[in-house]
C-alpha cells in the first residue's frame, strides 16, 4: 500500500517509492540519503502539523509536513 | 601551498581549522553554521601555507548561498590540495560528495573525523581498503581532541607536492556509456575549459540539469544542448526516472557498495545522551523543556549578572568623588576624565557581568546540538509567519549578535525567506540590548518586567512576521534539516567561543565607548548637546523621556549598548533609578530595542538584502519603535 510519508505512523518503517516534488526537492533529499528504494523509519511527528523526524542510514532528518507529503512510500 | 577543507555540513571542518589557526572560526553542532570561507596562514614544513575553511556542502550541486560559495571557491582552480572531511559515523552518505570531488580531479586527502563517535555507533572502518578503492590517502582523526591532525596535514602536504589525484569510479554500464558519449562531445567543443573542470564532471552536471552550468550557455551552444536533451531522454526512458535521479541513484549505489565493503558493523554502545530526544523532542515534553531551559537560562544570566554588577558599581560610585577632590570639577579635563570613567564603569560593571554568562550559555546550547531541535519544535509556528523551522537558527543567534545572525539567514533557500528573516532578526534583542534589558529593567524594576520585555518582543516579531509575509505572499519551500547527534560540549571550546565573541565587545565597543564618552563630554562642556537634544525633543517629549536622552540615541546607532552607557553619562550618575521613573526606564528600553539597527547591522543588511530593503528595514523599525514606546509610556 502506498501512502505519503506525512501519513506514516510513529515508529513505522517504510520504503521510499518516489519523490513527487521538483528537481530541487529531489536533489536535496538525495543529498541527505533519501532516494527511491531507501528504507526510512518515522521516529517522531510534531504537533500542529509540524515536521516529522525520520531516521535514515543511521542519521536523523527533520522534514517539514509539505516536504513529507511529496515523498511516496510503501509500508513494510 | 593552498589547502582547502571541504566536506558535508557539521563534519568538523571548522574544528580542524581552529586547531591550526587558534579559535578563529565559530564552531557549533548544527549543519550550516559556516556561511563564508575563513582563511588562515600557517607554517607547514617551513613553508607558509594557506588553509581555507569552506562552508559545508552536501553535494557539488548547490542550493543555498553558503554551499554555492564553497563550490565557487573550489572551481576557481587554485587550490593545491583538498582535504575532504568526513563524519565517519555518516560514511555512506558522505561518500556521495567524495565521489563528486574525485570527479574534479584535484589532489585530495580524506580525513575520517569523529572515528570515536563512529565506533560508539558500532561502525568500524577499514581505512586501508577505503584508500585503495578511492586512490587517495584516508587519515583517521578526532578533531575535537586534536588527534590525527598533524598526520593529516603532513599527508596533505605530500599529496599537494606530488599533485596526486584519486581514482574516478565507474557507474553501471549503460549510464557510463551515456556519460562517455556526452563527455566526448563536450571535449570536442572545449566547453569544459570555459568552466575549468574535467569533461566527465561537466557531462554529469549536464545530465543532472545543474542550473549553474546550464544558464548563460544554453543559447551559445545550441548543438550540445540538443545532445544533452537526447541523452537525458535516453536515461529517462531506460530507467523510468528523471535523469538527475538516475545519476544520484548511481552515486548512491556506488557509495553504499563501497561502504559495505569497508565497514564492519558491531553492536552500538548507547548512552544516556541518545535518549535525550525522547524528552527534548517529545510532542508535549519537548515544549515544556524548551520553556524551562530558556527560563532557567534567563535566571542564570540575571543572578550571575546582578551578583557581579552591584559590587562593581559601588566601586565606581566611590571613584568619582575621589577625582573631584584632585581635579577642579569645572574644568574641561574633569569632564573628559569623569566621562571616560563613567563610560568604562558602564562597560565593565554593567555590560560584562551579563554578557559573559549569556554567551557562555549560548555556546553550550549550540555545541550540545540543541538548536536544530528547536527548529523541529517550532517549524509549525514559523509557518504561521511565512517561514520554516530553519529560520530559528538565525533568530537564536540573533540573541547573541545581529551581524552573524543575518549572515546565517543564508541557510534559508529562498530570497524572500532570507529577507523576512533578516528584518525580524534585527528586532531580536542582541547581547548588547540584552545588557540594557538586564541592567536597567531587571535591575531597577524587576526580573519579571525584564521577562515581560522579552515576551513582548517575541509577540511583536510574530506580528511583524505576519505583516511581512502578507506583503510577500510566496510559499516557503519547507524545511529539510539534518538533526545531528548530541555532543557533550567541551568547556574549553565553549570558553574559546565565548572569548571570541566577547573580544568584539572589548576591542571594538570599549574604544568606541571611550571616544564616545570624550565626544559627549566635549559636547556637554561647550553646551552643544543642547542642540542635538533640541532636534530630538519632539521624539523625547512624545515618549516622555528626559531631554538628555536625545544625544544618547544617536550614539546608540553606533552600538546599541552605547545608548545606555551614554545615558549614564548624560544624566550624570550610574544610579539611573534615581533620575528616571520606572515608566521612563521601560519606555527607553522598548524604544532602544526596536529602533534602527546598529551601524554594523546596517552594513551587513546592505550586503545581504540590498540598499532598498535595508532602508525599508531602518524606516520600519524606527516607526515600530516609536509606536511601541509611545504605547508603553501611556500604558505601563
Amino acid at each position: 500500500m502506498t501512502i505519503t510519508l506525512d501519513l506514516a505512523r510513529e515508529r513505522q518503517k517504510v520504503k521510499v517509492m518516489d519523490i513527487s516534488g521538483g528537481w530541487g526537492i529531489r536533489q536535496r533529499l538525495g543529498c541527505l540519503g533519501i532516494h527511491p528504494g531507501d528504507v526510512v523509519t518515522v521516529k517522531k511527528s510534531a504537533i500542529m502539523r509540524g515536521p516529522i523526524l525520520i531516521s535514515i542510514h543511521g542519521n536523523q532528518v527533520a522534514l517539514g509536513r509539505g516536504i513529507a507529503r511529496k515523498v511516496v512510500v510503501e509500508a513494510e | 601551498m593552498k589547502i582547502a577543507l571541504m566536506g558535508q555540513p557539521n563534519s568538523g571542518k571548522s574544528t580542524i581549522f581552529n586547531h591550526v589557526a587558534g579559535y578563529k572560526a565559530v564552531t557549533s553542532n548544527f549543519p550550516g553554521k559556516t556561511v563564508e570561507y575563513t582563511l588562515t596562514k600557517f607554517k607547514l614544513f617551513g613553508q607558509v601555507a594557506e588553509l581555507i575553511d569552506l562552508p559545508g556542502t552536501y553535494s557539488l550541486t548547490s542550493f543555498d548561498l553558503a554551499e554555492l560559495e564553497a563550490r565557487k571557491y573550489l572551481l576557481k582552480g587554485n587550490v593545491d590540495v583538498v582535504i575532504n572531511v568526513i563524519d565517519a559515523s555518516l560514511l555512506s552518505r558522505s561518500l556521495e560528495l567524495t565521489l563528486q570531488l574525485l570527479e574534479l580531479k584535484l589532489p585530495m586527502v580524506i580525513c575520517l573525523n569523529m572515528i570515536d563517535e563512529a565506533e560508539r555507533k558500532g561502525i568500524k572502518i577499514d581505512f586501508e581498503k577505503l584508500s585503495e578503492i578511492l586512490g587517495v590517502p584516508v587519515m583517521p582523526a578526532i578533531a575535537l581532541k586534536g588527534r590525527g591532525i598533524k598526520e593529516l596535514f603532513s599527508t596533505a602536504y605530500k599529496i599537494g607536492e606530488e599533485k596526486r589525484i584519486g581514482r574516478t569510479l565507474n557507474f553501471s554500464k549503460e549510464v557510463e556509456e551515456v556519460i562517455t558519449h556526452l563527455s566526448t562531445q563536450i571535449k570536442k567543443k572545449q566547453i569544459n575549459q570555459e568552466f575549468n573542470v574535467p569533461k566527465r564532471f561537466l557531462a554529469l552536471k549536464y545530465l543532472e540539469n545543474d542550473n549553474y552550468f546550464m544558464e548563460n550557455f544554453k543559447n551559445k551552444e545550441k548543438g550540445i544542448f540538443k545532445q544533452i536533451d537526447y541523452f537525458q531522454n535516453l536515461l529517462r526512458e531506460v530507467h523510468g526516472r528523471p535523469p538527475d535521479v538516475v545519476i544520484s541513484s548511481e552515486r548512491h549505489h556506488l557509495s553504499m557498495n563501497i561502504y559495505e565493503s569497508v565497514v564492519l558493523l558491531t553492536k552500538p554502545h548507547t548512552s544516556l545522551i541518545d535518549y535525550m530526544d525522547n524528552i527534548l523532542m517529545h510532542p508535549l515534553l519537548g515544549y515544556v523543556s524548551l520553556g524551562l531551559i530558556f527560563y532557567l537560562f534567563f535566571n542564570l544570566i540575571f543572578s550571575v549578572g546582578k551578583m557581579v554588577e552591584e559590587p562593581l558599581l559601588d566601586y565606581f560610585y566611590r571613584l568619582i568623588p575621589l577625582i573631584e577632590k584632585s581635579i577642579n570639577p569645572n574644568t574641561l579635563l574633569f569632564s573628559i576624565i569623569s566621562g571616560i570613567i563613567q563610560g568604562l564603569a558602564g562597560g565593565i560593571a554593567i555590560v560584562l557581568p551579563y554578557l559573559f554568562p549569556f554567551l557562555f550559555g549560548l555556546a553550550i546550547l549550540e555545541d550540545l546540538g540543541y538548536l536544530p531541535r528547536i527548529a523541529f519544535l517550532l517549524d509549525a509556528f514559523l509557518h504561521k509567519i511565512g517561514l520554516h523551522g530553519k529560520a530559528v537558527i538565525p533568530f537564536i543567534l540573533g540573541y547573541g549578535c545581529t551581524v552573524p545572525a543575518i549572515m546565517a539567514t543564508r541557510i534559508l533557500e529562498s530570497g524572500r525567506d532570507r529577507f523576512i528573516a533578516s528584518v525580524l532578526t534585527t528586532m531580536i534583542p542582541c547581547a548588547a540590548r540584552m545588557t540594557i534589558i538586564f541592567a536597567l529593567v531587571a535591575f531597577y524594576i524587576s526580573p519579571q518586567a525584564a521577562l515581560a520585555v522579552y515576551i513582548l518582543n517575541i509577540i511583536v516579531i510574530i506580528i511583524s512576521g505576519k505583516i511581512l509575509s502578507r506583503l510577500l505572499p510566496e510559499v516557503t519551500p519547507g524545511m529539510i534539516l539534518e538533526i545531528p547527534a548530541y555532543h557533550i560540549p567541551s568547556i574549553k571550546v565553549a570558553l574559546a567561543k565565548t572569548w571570541l565573541r566577547m573580544k568584539e565587545f572589548i576591542f571594538i565597543a570599549w574604544p568606541l565607548l571611550i571616544v564616545g564618552s570624550t565626544i559627549l563630554s566635549l559636547l556637554q562642556y561647550y553646551k552643544m548637546d543642547m542642540l542635538i537634544n533640541k532636534i530630538f525633543s519632539p521624539l523625547t517629549s512624545l515618549l516622555g523621556l528626559p531631554l538628555v536622552v536625545g544625544t544618547t540615541l544617536v550614539f546608540g546607532i553606533l552600538r546599541k549598548e552605547l545608548s545606555m552607557l551614554m545615558l549614564i553619562q548624560a544624566i550624570g550618575t550610574s544610579n539611573v533609578g534615581a533620575v528616571m521613573s520606572a515608566t521612563q526606564i521601560m519606555t527607553f528600553t522598548i524604544f532602544v530595542i526596536f529602533y534602527v539597527p546598529c551601524v554594523a547591522t546596517i552594513a551587513v543588511l546592505w550586503k545581504e538584502i540590498g540598499s532598498k530593503r535595508t532602508l525599508f528595514t531602518v524606516a520600519f523599525t524606527f516607526i515600530l519603535a516609536t509606536i511601541l514606546a509611545t504605547i508603553t509610556r501611556f500604558v505601563y
